[in-house]
């Protein structure tokens, strides 16, 4: 179960490397007459074994959303262009592998960018948020006094809030329009803020616990002050709690971007992302006629099963409840 | 015992006072003001009128404190979306989320428990393998995702209602008639909230029956020769369900934070939404009225969290 769980996050590890690579076609390239089309089947069989080929759709209706194959057989190309597969976008027959979304984009190159973005800054984010939670933590351990009361203080109202609402609040009240990159850097700002204290609090307990060890004792009379006691000898000592908290920021941090992006308050629609992916599927009059728009929400479960999966047994609290 | 519930009440007023403050001090220093929601023509008179009306040309400190005195008599202003008296709106859709919400939580009580109990009580076989694979994967199914593919299914099989909490004009024919339609609305996003927190207890549930199962006051109730249905319900549950009460106060939290999304997705007309459109469009007391509102349901959550701690683990009185 656990090597499972690895082999789903490689999978999707790769996948988001290797998306230039891998995507048939441009991430924002619209294809104005395959609106919402459905996944583009690829045959082997005409009359005789082929090599496997796709047939161009023709839109019948606009309306219904009723597209027709044309007899026509177009080749997948293999390593053309820099891409590992493709068909002819340019011929009216490009390969969407899991179909179009309301702009005729292709869902599954879309995917595969979106996973940069998404994943990219879930983990920065988890990276941050760990760091800032082992300082915090460790200074609030290591000193005591006020400012471990203070600092706990503030790690508990920071806690107790329900962390949907508070990233909400927060990107709520900036320029509701910005550009990607400061997005990428407010998300960051915000997921880091409401994700350290989950980290700062055991590391504290730990940091408390361990000082007045042995070694700790042993390394003090050695004359190591306190930047090297805490850097050395007592932030390790947390170290497998901070990877362990870890595992549960990462998730949630996927689920907050998706989240903001799909009420709007997080990237531009026109940043692939699954949160902005997922905006497609908000049109419930299309969902049911069109399924591979909730592609990104599979995406996600994916990634947050493999997460759960790999950390299984681990120590670490089967409750996952993502605040 | 009172003193450990005395503190908890204090830091819930702290907490909806600073949640509310924040969000009233957060919204005015935004930029842009509900003003931007007259349009960029409107006469200048108007826009210096609800600026007025607002609070907007006082100092924010000043608007705070104005704001303050005035809710400490239950008048915490007007809605600019709605232009009517906050307080009412944001009573309504907290009734909303808290009807959601709790339904979702006894959902989640009386599927996860049980169940729970069950597996946590076995070693092995099919069906507990089976039931716990089940709450893996919805582990893995936050709201965001439970909600989407239950409005897919719906859409696309008609089974229930996509969206909404009520069907129009389904209230004027009478009381129970409401009552019915908003029964038929529930299922869908009261499942979706409740899946993963199912899941949850579940896995907790049965990670203490299994180690309760080792404990030495069982083998000898055992050894008494008492049936296993007995051994089970009236001497492990009693010590396994310890760790489950405590998590309930988390499970509050979580089901307020899920339900802002179900609650976006389904279109169920509750605090979540209300919040997203007063801070969207800057509807300054509306913000804070939701924040408070918020809170408050956060705190009796907590609350009743902290009273079921007390009430199954005794040394938590000592605190």
């Amino acid at each position: 179960m656990r090597r499972a769980g690895w082999v789903l996050l490689a999978l999707v590890a790769l996948a988001a490397a290797g998306a230039p690579w891998l995507a048939p076609n441009p991430p924002d390239v619209r294809f104005d007459d395959l609106l919402y089309a459905p996944p583009t089947p690829v045959r082997v069989l005409d009359g005789g074994l082929r090599a496997p080929f796709v047939r161009p759709l023709r839109v019948v209706s606009r309306v219904e959303r009723r597209f027709e194959e044309a007899d026509r057989r177009v080749p997948l190309r293999w390593l053309t262009g820099g891409t590992l597969v493709t068909a002819a976008p340019d011929d009216g027959a490009p390969l969407l592998v899991l179909g179009a979304d309301g702009y005729g984009r292709d869902i599954f190159s879309r995917l595969l960018y979106g996973a940069r973005t998404t994943i990219g800054l879930a983990l920065l984010a988890t990276v941050l948020a760990s760091l800032a939670g082992a300082l915090v933590g460790g200074a609030a351990g290591y000193a005591g006094g006020w400012l471990d009361g203070v600092l706990s203080r503030l790690s508990e109202l920071v806690l107790v809030l329900p962390g949907v609402y508070v990233a909400l609040a927060l990107r709520a009240v900036l320029p509701l329009v910005l550009p990607a990159p400061v997005i990428f850097a407010v998300l960051l700002g915000i997921f880091a803020l409401l994700g350290w204290p989950i980290v700062a609090r055991g590391v504290r307990a730990i940091v408390l616990a361990e000082r007045e060890r042995d070694y700790v004792l042993a390394a003090r009379a050695a004359g190591a002050g306190p930047v090297r006691l805490l850097a050395v000898h007592l932030l390790p000592a947390a170290g497998g709690h901070v990877a362990a908290q870890a595992t549960l920021l990462l998730p949630a941090f996927i689920l907050a971007e998706a989240t903001l992006s799909y009420v709007g308050l997080g990237f531009p629609a026109t940043t692939p992302t699954w949160g902005t992916m997922l905006q497609d599927a908000a049109n419930v009059a299309l969902l049911g006629d069109a399924p591979w728009t909730l592609v990104p929400a599979v995406a996600i479960f994916v990634v947050v099963l493999g997460v759960n999966l790999a950390v299984q047994g681990s120590g670490r609290a089967p409750v996952q409840l993502d605040r | 015992m009172a003193r450990f519930l005395a503190r908890r009440l204090l830091f819930a007023c702290v907490l909806v006072l600073a949640v509310s403050s924040a969000a009233l001090l957060l919204t005015r220093l935004a930029p842009g003001d509900v003003t931007a929601q007259l349009g960029a023509f409107a006469p200048r008179e108007e826009v210096e009128r609800t600026r007025a009306r607002f609070g907007l040309d006082e100092g924010p400190l000043a608007q705070w404190g104005g704001w303050l005195a005035r809710a400490a008599r239950l008048d915490f202003g007007d809605s600019f979306l709605y232009n009517r008296p906050v307080g009412p709106l944001v009573l309504r859709a907290a009734g909303n989320t808290a009807m959601l919400g709790l339904t979702a939580l006894a959902l989640a009580t009386l599927a996860g428990v049980p169940l729970g109990i069950f597996t946590g009580s076995r070693r092995g076989g099919t069906l507990p393998g089976l039931v716990r694979a089940v709450s893996l994967a919805c582990l893995s199914l936050p709201p965001l995702l439970t909600s989407l593919a239950f409005v897919f299914v719906a859409a696309r099989t008609g089974w229930l209602p996509a969206g909404g909490m009520t069907t129009p004009g389904a209230a004027d024919a009478g009381w129970g008639a409401w009552v019915a339609d908003v029964a038929w609305h529930m299922p869908l996003p009261a499942l979706a909230l409740a899946l993963p927190v199912a899941a949850t207890l579940e896995r907790l549930q049965a990670q203490s029956m299994g180690e309760v199962a080792g404990e030495p006051f069982l083998l000898a109730a055992a050894a008494r020769g008492l049936s296993r249905r007995r051994l089970v319900l009236r001497h492990a549950w009693p010590v396994a369900v310890r760790p489950v009460c405590a998590v309930y106060g988390l499970v509050i939290g979580a089901l307020l934070s899920g339900s802002f999304i179900v609650e976006y997705v389904t279109a169920w007309p509750g605090l979540g939404r209300l919040m997203y459109e007063a801070l969207v469009a800057r509807d300054i007391y509306l913000v804070a009225a939701c924040a408070a509102t918020g809170g408050s349901l956060l705190a009796v959550g907590t609350f009743v969290g902290d009273v079921l701690l007390v009430a199954a683990d005794p040394r938590v009185r000592e605190v």
